[in-house]
């Protein structure tokens, strides 16, 4: 496999790898790609060896500076609402990259098998599949158009040749399978090529009928319609390490499904209040613990991280721990309350982190301590004195997501005018990247950006108020082996890979 | 720039918002639309406070407690569904992070629920710490620099008010000079109702 040769090559140790799979033997019959990943420490000693993801301000051999590769989409700027790209998602082995919009499309990258003649370039993701996963629907009792836009993809774990993926908008969840065919049966008897029967009369000799090999065809059929669970509009769906299970959460409910049962589900957390307008906060987005079955955390509107335990009740509206960071009062301003709300929620793949995103900060917090996040990043400070302007223009209400490279050592989030953000962890260092179709010559290096905050720019420094805020990137992937990154703007998926030296 | 005036113009964006996305297509947002609730209410409880510090310049502390009744007289002679949901307004206020600075003259009475509008106690101190709606002058703020009237209650406020005051014929203290203030004030209360039952509609 192409991204684990690499990172063998760079150092990332085998052993370290089988001490991270063997906390979940619970399943063990099936190849779990989880196994090859992650160097799971985060001791200092290994941290050097790793490549750091960072573009390199003039750093050492060890800085990875990062390439376009490709871009997806349409290259007009009139873009139509239905191809907002609304999530984006890698598969755990990395090979497929799956982006849903807003229209109720799903679209599979295959990561092409690697070029033996060019060795430089990394093999490039092309469609491997396009399907509607959702359609508009109306609910006649409340009269509510139910949007198909797509809010999250989760890829199940490998188990056959088939890929599963569960796809879900804002009511129903459906488990959709996506399999190859590049076989058919030739020579029937009764039936010709093209599926006309022949008459019996006709036939004066047999053959056994044989498969010939044909034109490779993907398709994806939907195995389970997960509907009717949720009054309010879902915002996140995960799936279990025990592989059996999955949660999907809306604003006030979190239900947990098993993969195979459509018409049941629980309700395991419920934080409705009896009179709907003491109502004080909302659920944003929940996740499973990647190796304990029975851990799983949400978010809040009011910043605050709940991680719960099922084995403690079967209802967990008593949180096992509670993350929350006082407040900063020399930060306090009139809109301090909305933007310390948690847009995205994202465990580390060793399981002992959980990074969240709030508007103006990403935070990496320690699932053994509650009371402030270990680390603090700060994705765009300069808005701060901006944010009743935001309000105006509802950017204040954006939900950025976030997320991890392989070996957890790098974090990555979105911002406005096309930049994404990328803050290395050990090196303390972060960097500002842009998506655009100007740095779009395949394998030109990406420059880092800068924005100026104060008046004094200085030469390829971008001021606030010339950024562009309907420019945003709210969806970042990374392939969970190598070092290769998806972000989608508004309607282009930009795919970008570090420098081959 | 006013601090009254920019609250009350955040008020008229939230209001807007939150009509607007009842025609959103997916129907409201719950999130969304609490957000634009808890902006409702700190831009009420601001603009409360600013009208009250005016007051205060205007008239001296000599007139302060006939307000005290006459809010009571508003709150809780009012139908039934009005106090209840003030009083599920203040509820949650003593949870929020945002009850120091920005409400400190509420904080002292936010325990008591009796209802948004009376929890306008007097301190000594200015409200204003918020960095957003912060006046140019804002370091000269407690000194002789002379208050405007307050201007005149918004037009794009129903007229919801006046019916409350009709129904509940109310007497209404020391009319002049604060008229004008109360009323907008009280409007912004009538309004939070608003935003309160639109959730309370999920």
């Amino acid at each position: 496999m192409v991204g684990v040769g690499r990172l063998v090559r760079e150092g990332v140790r085998g052993s370290e790898q089988a001490r991270t799979s063997r906390s979940h033997d619970s399943v063990s019959s099936f190849h779990r790609p989880l196994a090859r990943v992650h160097n799971p420490t985060n001791k200092p000693g290994n941290r050097a060896r790793i490549p750091l993801a960072m573009a390199g301000a003039g750093g050492g051999s060890n800085d990875v500076q990062w390439c376009f590769s490709q871009v997806k989409g349409a290259i007009d700027d009139d873009v139509a609402e239905a191809d907002i790209i609304s999530t984006v998602e890698f598969n755990h082995s990395g090979e497929l990259l799956a982006t849903g919009d807003k229209g109720g499309r799903v679209v599979i990258f295959q990561q092409e098998i690697e070029n033996k003649s060019q060795p430089q370039c990394r093999s490039e993701y092309n469609v491997y599949s396009t399907f509607q996963s959702h359609e508009p629907e109306f609910d006649y009792l409340k009269s509510l158009e139910i949007e198909e836009k797509i809010n999250e993809i989760r890829w199940l774990p490998q188990k056959n040749a088939a890929q599963f993926l569960l796809s879900t908008n804002d009511k129903t969840i459906k488990l959709w399978k996506i399999s190859e065919r590049d076989k058919r049966p030739e020579g029937y008897n009764l039936k010709e090529e093209d599926g006309r029967y022949i008459d019996p009369n006709t036939v004066t000799a047999l053959r056994v009928p044989v498969f010939r090999p044909m034109d490779l065809m993907v398709e994806a059929s939907p195995r389970r319609v997960f509907a009717n669970a949720h009054t309010y509009h879902i915002n996140s769906i995960s799936i279990n390490s025990d592989h059996e299970t999955y949660l999907s959460a809306d604003d006030l409910r979190i239900n947990l499904w098993h993969q195979e049962i459509t018409d049941r589900s629980f309700n395991i957390v419920d934080i409705k209040p009896a009179n709907m307008e003491e109502l004080t906060e909302v659920i944003t987005a929940a996740e499973f613990h990647p190796h304990q079955c029975n851990t799983f955390v949400y978010s809040s509107s009011k910043g605050t991280i709940r991680l719960c335990d099922m084995r403690a009740s079967a209802l967990c509206d008593t949180h096992s721990k509670l993350f929350e960071e006082p407040e900063d009062p020399s930060n306090r301003s009139f809109f301090s309350e909305i933007i310390s709300s948690i847009s995205d929620v994202k465990f580390s793949h060793n399981g002992r982190y959980m990074m969240t995103r709030d508007y103006l900060s990403v935070k990496i917090w320690d699932l053994n301590m509650e009371n402030r996040p270990v680390e603090t990043y700060q994705v765009h400070e300069y808005l701060r004195s901006k944010l009743c302007s935001l309000y105006e223009n509802d950017c204040i209400f954006d939900k950025f997501e976030c997320c991890w490279n392989g070996n957890d050592s790098v974090v990555m989030t979105g911002s406005y005018n096309n930049f994404f953000r990328m803050f290395d962890r050990g090196q303390r260092r972060d960097v500002t990247l842009e998506a655009s179709r100007e740095g779009s010559k395949p394998r030109q290096v990406l420059k880092p950006r800068k924005v100026c905050a104060d008046g004094k720019r200085k030469k390829d420094e971008i001021s606030v108020d010339s950024l562009d805020f309907n420019k945003k990137i709210l969806h970042t992937a990374w392939h969970p082996q190598d070092n290769i990154i998806a972000v989608a703007t508004t309607n282009n998926l930009y795919i970008f890979q570090d420098k081959m030296n | 720039m006013d601090v009254s005036a920019e609250a009350k113009r955040i008020m008229a964006v939230s209001i807007s918002k939150l009509y607007a996305s009842r025609a959103q297509r997916g129907g409201m947002r719950l999130h969304r639309s609490l957000l634009l609730s808890v902006i409702m209410r700190s831009a009420r409880d601001l603009y409360h406070s600013a009208c009250l510090a005016k007051e205060r310049e205007e008239l001296g502390t000599a007139h302060l407690v006939p307000v005290t009744p006459e809010e009571d007289a508003m709150d809780t002679t009012a139908n039934g569904e009005q106090v209840e949901v003030e009083v599920s307004q203040v509820e949650p206020e003593p949870e929020s992070p945002l009850t120091p600075p920005i409400q400190e003259p509420m904080s002292s009475d936010s325990g008591a629920a009796q209802g948004a509008c009376k929890t306008r106690t007097f301190s000594g101190k200015e409200t204003v710490e918020d960095k957003e709606n912060r006046s140019p002058v804002s370091p000269d703020r407690h000194s002789r620099k002379r208050r405007g009237k307050a201007s005149v209650a918004p037009d794009f406020l129903p007229s919801k008010r006046a019916r409350l005051s009709l129904e509940l014929g109310e007497e209404r203290v020391l009319r002049t000079g604060r008229r004008n203030c109360c009323r907008a004030g009280d409007a912004f209360t009538t309004l939070s109702l608003n935003s309160n039952r639109a959730i309370a509609a999920f």
